[in-house]
């Protein structure tokens, strides 16, 4: 089989250096790119558009607007969606959206122990440890040894609110704005916030 | 069904690996299944709670065994070939062996940003009033459903409390069985983690359901 075009396996030229299912998946592209039943320039658009365009950066100016601007915060916690979708994030996987404000006495956590929903619009696509069994599993049942593992450990008396996203409601986290960033603007402030904190598993300081 | 992808309160997968500076993708055939999944999804042929279902009756250890992409296209490949657009031959030779099937939407590179800005919104109208208002204590049904439901073993059979209304949403136990959107109303019910795994602390699951796993408590 010839080297395809759209794929780029540059290290691979030669195919049976492929695993399985590599070789797998790019039997089945040329099958369906042949059938007619996908065009390959479609696919491209899809792949770069969540590796360059959708990614934890929009969810960082959420963020980052929510700590500088209280009317926004307000919004975001009676109608996330709209909230975010004003900045331009909305969409597959984030049409119902709901933000979870942390507090000194409350840490929320964001899960799916069924599989492996996420808010795509705001966060892109999801890191391995969330979709992974380990994640999965302990997060509902053991959120503060899960969190030691991310170098994470709250108060004895901070509370934690684990939500697992089982229907197509999706969950951001608002963590609380880090000590020592008064003189920041929005722009330098979304540049503090991190995936995990908007997932839960970290704390910023 | 009480399948292998209901996770929730396994203890001994493992510590969590979390890596550092993580690439959106790590094998390029990753991303070629991100893509295909996405782009067959427009053909209409099945729905999010049926591709759920499909990827959920894998044999468990297989399940367990896969990754989260090996996961995905096993599904839409079974998918494909169940509606008869591919064969399991024509994947093994890599080219078409059997005429294809009309198609009723193709999605073109032009369309990929207005069909992803849409989505699939999971809403629907419906006449039917809530049962259960804000701050009602509720129960779960202790139930084991045949099919697919969004209803994990964990929260089966345990008293909660309502901490959100959604509205009346696709009902997954019966959109997978290809019996339409059947909306019902959709909670955020909370649990206390005392009560779902008698532990002495604050902590709470916060779980959504719909209102056909709830009853009065």
């Amino acid at each position: 089989m010839p080297h395809d075009a759209h794929t780029h396996d540059h290290d691979h030229d030669d195919h049976s250096e492929l695993s399985p299912i590599a070789l797998r998946v790019r039997a089945l592209e040329s099958l369906l790119v042949e059938k007619g039943y996908v065009d390959p320039a479609a696919l491209d658009v899809l792949i770069e558009t969540y590796e360059t365009k959708v990614g934890p950066r929009n969810g960082a100016k959420v963020v980052a607007k929510a700590w500088t601007d209280a009317a926004y915060a307000d919004w975001l916690k009676q109608d996330a969606t709209a909230a975010i979708a004003s900045l331009g994030y909305a969409g597959r996987q984030g049409e119902h959206m709901v933000a979870l404000f942390n507090t000194p006495d409350s840490h929320n956590m964001v899960v799916c122990t069924l599989c492996s929903c996420y808010p795509w619009p705001v966060l892109g696509l999801p890191p391995v440890w969330y979709k992974s069994m380990p994640y999965r599993s302990r997060a509902v049942i053991d959120p503060r040894g899960v969190l030691k593992e991310f170098n994470v450990e709250l108060a004895a008396d901070t509370r934690i609110d684990v939500w697992d996203s089982t229907a197509e409601i999706r969950y951001i986290v608002i963590p609380m704005r880090p000590g020592g960033t008064e003189h920041l603007n929005e722009e330098q402030l979304a540049g503090r916030v991190t995936r995990n904190s908007m997932i839960g598993t970290e704390v910023l300081a | 069904m009480n399948g292998p992808h209901d996770m929730g309160g396994f203890t001994h997968f493992g510590p969590v690996k979390h890596e550092v500076n993580e690439p959106v993708f790590h094998e390029n055939w990753e991303a070629r299944v991100l893509a295909l999944c996405l782009a067959m999804d427009s053909s209409g042929l099945w729905n999010v709670d049926i591709i759920r279902h499909t990827r959920e009756s894998l044999p468990p250890l297989k399940y367990w065994s896969s990754s989260y992409y090996a996961i995905r296209i096993e599904a839409h490949i079974k998918q494909m070939v169940k509606h008869g657009l591919i064969t399991e031959a024509e994947i093994a030779a890599g080219r078409a062996e059997v005429p294809p099937r009309p198609m009723k939407a193709v999605l073109s590179a032009a369309m990929v940003p207005a069909v992803l800005a849409r989505g699939g919104p999971a809403n629907r109208s419906s006449n039917a009033a809530a049962r259960f208002a804000y701050g009602n204590r509720v129960r779960t049904l202790n139930m084991s459903p045949e099919g697919h439901t969004r209803f994990p073993r964990y929260a089966r059979g345990k008293f909660g409390e309502i901490v959100a209304l959604h509205g009346t949403h696709v009902f997954p136990d019966s959109s997978a069985r290809g019996s339409g959107d059947d909306p019902h109303w959709l909670y955020t019910v909370r649990f206390t983690a005392r009560e779902l795994w008698g532990h002495d602390n604050n902590d709470s699951v916060m779980i959504d359901l719909w209102e056909p796993y709830l009853e009065p408590a």
